[in-house]
């Protein structure tokens, strides 16, 4: 009896000391803040930190960026595989990332959605007004990494497909595939009958839009144009004479701090990253599985920027 | 404006009746695949757990089985099965899915409604002269009944919870506002999809208690009545009467129905 009140007391104490130490905790930093200091401080005034996405090619390119700059005798810090956008703007924004490789569209798109330009000059320009002070965005290359209105070469050939305008010729309704949020999108299918008069039906193939494709259960797809499917598979992604789908072209965002610095090599990567790149590099990371650094070598030797 | 009122103009919305993905057929493409899937666990899981329940053998097993799908991970079972079913084979995977999900919930329902039953009742039967059939179908199954319905009611609700992961793989259901609202971050959808899912697992939560309450043998319910003071049931508890057996069958699936 004795000592079981006394082992319970103990129990007690304990958890009582437990809530205190977890209630410390929470006062001292609240784990949803934004990280400020830490990642910047750490990494020195002369360190360059540059980020990626949780994304093969996204890394690759950072991987080229990081290679440039310590070619340039940059001292560099890679904070790779970050997640998605939501994940890693707040580090962006707040400098504890240095240098980011984005897409002009999609990084529109996050700050402002109602943003009706679809050319990569127009899009360039508005996401430079959008983009938060702090934040620079240095020049685009020619590659990019958008949606696109894809089909097999196939039938392309068999209904004499060049252009999503052609789509209207189809004899049967085509659908469609792609990730959930296509549907809503001002280039989806609603988009499309505006634009080119062509009337699509929509299904949400999201990760096995290239499989359905083939399969043949969807006629047109949503493919990002830097998939390497457009090298190993038989599809084409149909041309878009008047600008419907948002242009999304590889963008160095960089802290303003260092973005002077940092411009002459990164804009000179930029400048030589064309239009059939980054397929390329994707297909050497997915098919021949090279590791980005051998990748992103490769490239800087055969671009004669290393 | 809150999200939750957000969230609630975005349901009554008159574009939620509107095109593909209009309310009304989400939810009966969540129906359907909730109805199917239980109905199939259903044909699988209940002889199985009521051949255990009768003969005694292979509990062991059954609870091994029904405990280690309980862990398995839908999400990514369904990713796995479509994987390798094929992008012509979503539908199927998805079912097979939940009906894994529904198994364990039913089989357990089934097998402890028969387990639950006092021994006496069953040599009684036996002892005036009732076939090995007769006991199954005639004392069995109607004391067991309970524990069954509980079981299924388990089942429904955590298939309607997990109907939702459906729409990732294109196949509609109420689950489609918040996979499509997620990346839009138009968050008053994607709360609004929660609480249809969430007002429909009520729904059915209710509908599945009354008929649970309505599975109660006419007679168990009468002598259950009888002893519902707490005193009264403690007394009988300790006394091991006939009646405390009954009560304990009438009274097992709010406490042991595998919520």
């Amino acid at each position: 009896m004795f000592t079981a009140r006394k082992s319970r007391l103990a129990l007690i104490g304990g958890i009582g000391l437990a809530a205190s130490l977890v209630l410390a905790g929470c006062a001292s930093s609240n784990p949803l803040d934004t990280p400020t200091e830490d990642g910047g401080e750490s990494a020195g005034s002369d360190t360059i930190v540059i980020g990626s996405q949780a994304y093969y090619s996204n890394e690759i390119i950072a991987e080229i960026y990081a290679q440039a700059l310590e070619n340039a005798d940059f001292t560099v810090e890679r904070e790779f595989n970050i997640g998605q956008r939501d994940a890693y703007i707040p580090d962006l924004e707040s400098g504890a990332i240095d240098l980011f490789p984005e897409y002009t569209g999609n990084l529109l798109e996050f700050y402002d959605d109602s943003a009706d330009v679809t050319s990569p000059e127009d899009v360039y320009t508005a996401l430079q007004d959008a983009l938060p002070d702090g934040l620079t965005a240095l020049d685009y290359a020619e590659a990019s990494d958008q949606d696109t209105y894809t089909v097999t070469k196939e039938f392309a050939a068999a209904n004499k497909l060049t252009s999503i305008a052609d789509l209207a010729s189809l004899s049967e309704k085509a659908t469609i595939g792609g990730a959930p949020e296509f549907e809503q999108r001002p280039y989806g299918p609603a988009g499309a009958k505006e634009l080119y008069g062509v009337d699509l039906a929509f299904s949400a193939t999201g990760d096995t839009t290239l499989e359905s494709l083939l399969a043949g259960e969807i006629q047109v797809a949503d493919i990002y144009s830097a998939d390497p499917a457009f090298e190993t598979e038989d599809i084409v992604a149909l041309e878009d004479p008047e600008n419907l789908i948002l242009a999304s072209n590889v963008v160095p965002i960089a802290s303003s701090d260092v973005a002077d610095e940092i411009a002459d090599v990164i804009n000179a990567v930029s400048a030589a990253l064309g239009a059939d790149d980054l397929v390329a590099l994707g297909v050497q990371s997915t098919v021949d599985e090279k590791s980005p650094e051998e990748i992103a070598t490769q490239w800087l030797t055969d671009n004669d920027l290393l | 404006m809150n999200l939750f009122a957000e969230a609630l103009a975005w349901l009554f919305s008159p574009e939620r009746l509107e095109g593909q993905y209009a309310l009304p057929v989400l939810l009966g493409q969540h129906l359907f695949y909730t109805v199917v899937s239980v109905v199939i666990a259903a044909v699988i899981a209940v002889p199985a757990g009521w051949l255990i329940g009768h003969t005694g053998r292979g509990r062991e097993v059954a609870v091994a089985i029904s405990g280690a799908a309980r862990a398995v991970p839908s999400f990514g079972l369904m990713v796995l099965l479509v994987l390798l079913l094929g992008v012509l084979r979503v539908p199927q995977a998805a079912t097979i899915t939940f009906v894994l999900l529904a198994i364990p919930s039913l089989l357990a329902g089934a097998y402890t409604g028969l387990e639950a039953i006092d021994r006496r009742v069953i040599d009684a039967a036996r002892a005036t002269g009732m076939t090995e059939w007769q006991i199954f179908w005639k004392v069995e199954v109607p004391l067991g009944l309970p524990l069954l319905v509980g079981g299924l009611r388990a089942a429904t609700l955590q298939v309607i919870a997990t109907v939702t992961i459906a729409a990732y793989v294109n196949l509609g259901g109420l689950g489609w506002p918040i996979i499509q609202g997620i990346p839009l971050r138009r968050f008053d959808q994607v709360l609004g999809g929660a609480i249809l899912v969430a007002v429909l697992a009520l729904i059915a939560d209710m509908l599945l208690a009354l008929a649970q309450r309505a599975a109660v043998p006419a007679g168990i319910r009468v002598a259950s009545r009888g002893s519902r003071t707490p005193r009264a049931a403690r007394r009988a508890a300790s006394a091991e009467s006939p009646s405390a057996s009954e009560d304990s069958a009438a009274t097992a699936p709010s406490s042991a129905s595998p919520t």
